[in-house]
């Protein structure tokens, strides 16, 4: 479900930089494991690794124990801030398989000034 | 031809075949379009065809006339269970399995401001999000960043 959500972000990569959007991932992986990951599905956009669960935990956006090995993960969230790092729109899925799509990132980009 | 189609329990053995490719496909083929991947419907169609196929061959596998009546009846009821089992646990995990999730009561709202944070990207290079939201795209400033969270690589 994840890589289906990120394939659809790098597909729509050129209509959300033009309209001045840059998508950033963030997960538990380590460096080196989204970079391979990266590099298999082609992102051109940036992965970061939040390996202690310390921003996931700042966002309130952890899923304990749902990782590998019973390790703490982020749920699945989408957030648009504008310039300011005010946030204009959250997507808190209620269900892992539904995931945002390009188009409402794309629509909800409206709001920002 | 004929006699062999009429010996064998085809619609129970297509019905079985049909489940495990109704299930397989999900996640080989339908995960990857946002209109099957939200709501799996493509895979209860075709649930849907493999449960009459099932009904149809557990009814064949208990007509009279059977060259192994006990067999065939065993085997039917073996195969369909197991079937309605792979149905049922995908059916479970989208509609239960998939909601367990936690509520997230204290992430930030409309209107907050994000917390700010400095990260490594996949060559390790600190990122912090001020940066992310100035560095221009195609020569100009951003008018925003867009945060997406994910549950990781596997």
């Amino acid at each position: 479900m994840c890589n289906s959500e990120l394939r659809g972000i790098e597909k729509s990569l050129d209509k959300l930089s033009e309209v001045g959007i840059r998508p950033v991932a963030i997960s538990v992986d380590p460096p080196d494991v989204s970079r391979d990951h990266a590099k298999q599905q082609g992102y051109t956009f940036p992965l970061l690794s939040d390996q202690n669960v310390e921003v996931i935990k700042r966002y309130d956006l952890v899923h304990a124990g749902a990782g590998e090995n019973g390790h703490d993960i982020a749920r699945p969230a989408e957030l648009l801030l504008d310039s300011t790092g005010t946030v204009r729109w959250i997507n808190l899925t209620e269900n892992y398989w539904v995931r945002a799509r390009p188009e409402q990132v794309l629509e909800v980009s409206k709001l920002l000034k | 031809m004929d006699s062999i189609l009429r010996r064998i329990n085809w619609p129970l053995w297509v019905g079985l075949l049909l489940t495990l490719a109704a299930f397989m496909s999900y996640f080989f083929v339908f995960v990857w379009f946002p209109i099957t991947r939200d709501f799996p419907w493509a895979n209860f169609v075709l649930f849907v065809l493999a449960g009459v196929l099932l009904f149809m061959g557990l009814r064949r596998g208990f007509a009279s006339g059977r060259p192994h009546p006990t067999r065939s009846k065993i085997i039917s009821v073996i195969v369909s269970v197991f079937s309605v089992l792979v149905i049922g646990l995908f059916v479970f995990a989208y509609f239960v399995g998939g909601r367990m999730l936690p509520a997230s009561k204290g992430a930030p709202q409309v209107g907050q401001r994000a917390p700010d944070f400095t990260l490594p990207d996949t060559t390790g290079k600190q990122t912090s999000l001020s940066e992310l939201m100035t560095t221009p795209i195609n020569g100009k400033a951003p008018r925003g960043v867009l945060l997406i969270f994910y549950r990781g690589y596997w």
